[in-house]
């Protein structure tokens, strides 16, 4: 592989853009794909092509059918988990989800709450939710969890996550805390998208301490990740 | 997907840049109970060091082995290991199944 393979495929990664990489195993020969086409030393037959746009489209790795000894490795996005509201279980969830494999996002505008000292290493964003949702968007690789206990906080949050492509979105809180927060999201003009919300949020695995919830709402995500999502739509 | 490929892919960028020599091994078809599936990827250095994997431990150390000739040589190999061979009764794929793993030079 060339540097400037390597490199490409580090940009993207960081970009959030999707790239297929197409070796000839006879000899190492490399094309990148990407929604532009195919460039490099290896040349793709029009069948070879379309394949690898099917395989880019769909981000999945494998050997071209069209062509023997082709292998296509796709890079995806990272999958991104937004947590709002940097609390106790915040703590827990946000090395465990980067363990996973997560780029990880805590967004919490209260200073006290959302301090490196709370949470070392790991990305922090001092905006308002919605306005660091907007800035980073929300895209069908990123996951929400809304833990804040905060309408304040939760709810702009759910506003923006709730018509947007995430694959997960979850919300801490009772189940009277819920009804009230769907109140006010129905409110909001939302009613028929407040089913997308996994609210308990979290598998029942029956444990209450904070890093015990955290497991619970990984496992979730990771589940609904791969199984797709469950959960019935509409209020 | 593999999500993990991030951070191999950056450790190699890493050894590169420190001027190591370095190959990636990547997984290019499985038949049966493969335990990594296609595309999983391993990264080695001149070293011997490696983040990644390629199976679920059993054949790395043959890869590893693989990976340092092609340092030197500057050419890829096409590894296959599965059962029915006798080198991978040799490094013991116990997990069963069948996996070819593309192995090439990082320039």
């Amino acid at each position: 592989m060339k540097a400037a393979t390597l490199a490409r495929i580090a940009r993207a990664q960081q970009q959030r853009e999707a790239l297929l990489v197409v070796t000839r195993l006879a000899d190492g020969a490399q094309c990148v794909v990407d929604a532009a086409g195919c460039s490099g030393d290896l040349a793709l037959a029009p069948e070879q092509a379309a394949e690898a746009a099917a395989l880019l489209a769909a981000g999945r790795s494998a050997g071209l059918a069209a062509a023997a000894g082709l292998f296509a490795r796709a890079y995806v996005p990272a999958p991104r988990l937004l947590i709002v509201g940097a609390v106790h279980i915040a703590q827990a969830l946000a090395p465990m989800a980067a363990a996973a494999g997560f780029e990880v996002i805590v967004i919490d505008p209260r200073g006290a709450f959302a301090s490196p000292e709370r949470f070392p290493g790991v990305q922090l964003s001092d905006e308002w939710p919605d306005e660091a949702l907007a800035r980073l968007g929300l895209d069908a690789a990123t996951a929400l969890v809304a833990l804040s206990h905060d309408p304040k906080l939760d709810d702009p949050a759910l506003e923006l996550a709730l018509p947007s492509a995430l694959f997960y979105i979850g919300a801490l809180g009772s189940r009277r805390t819920h009804e009230k927060r769907l109140e006010r999201l129905r409110a909001a003009g939302l009613g028929d998208l407040t089913g997308r919300i996994h609210s308990p949020i979290g598998l029942d695995l029956g444990g209450r301490a904070p890093a015990e919830i955290a497991v619970s709402i990984l496992a979730e995500v990771i589940q609904v990740r791969y199984r797709g999502d469950r959960v019935e739509t509409g209020a | 997907m593999d999500n993990d490929a991030d951070s191999i892919l950056a450790t190699l960028q890493g050894w590169r840049a420190a001027g190591k020599a370095a190959a990636l091994a990547t997984v290019v078809s499985t038949w049966g109970s493969s335990p990594r599936p296609e595309g999983s990827h391993l990264a080695v250095d001149a070293d011997g060091h490696f983040v990644g994997s390629v199976s679920g431990g059993c054949i790395e150390g043959a890869v590893i082995d693989a990976a340092v000739q092609v340092m030197a040589s500057g050419r890829p190999q096409l590894l296959e290991f599965g059962v029915s061979d006798e080198q991978a009764w040799q490094v013991g794929l116990a997990c069963g199944g069948r996996v070819q793993v593309f192995v090439e030079p990082v320039e």
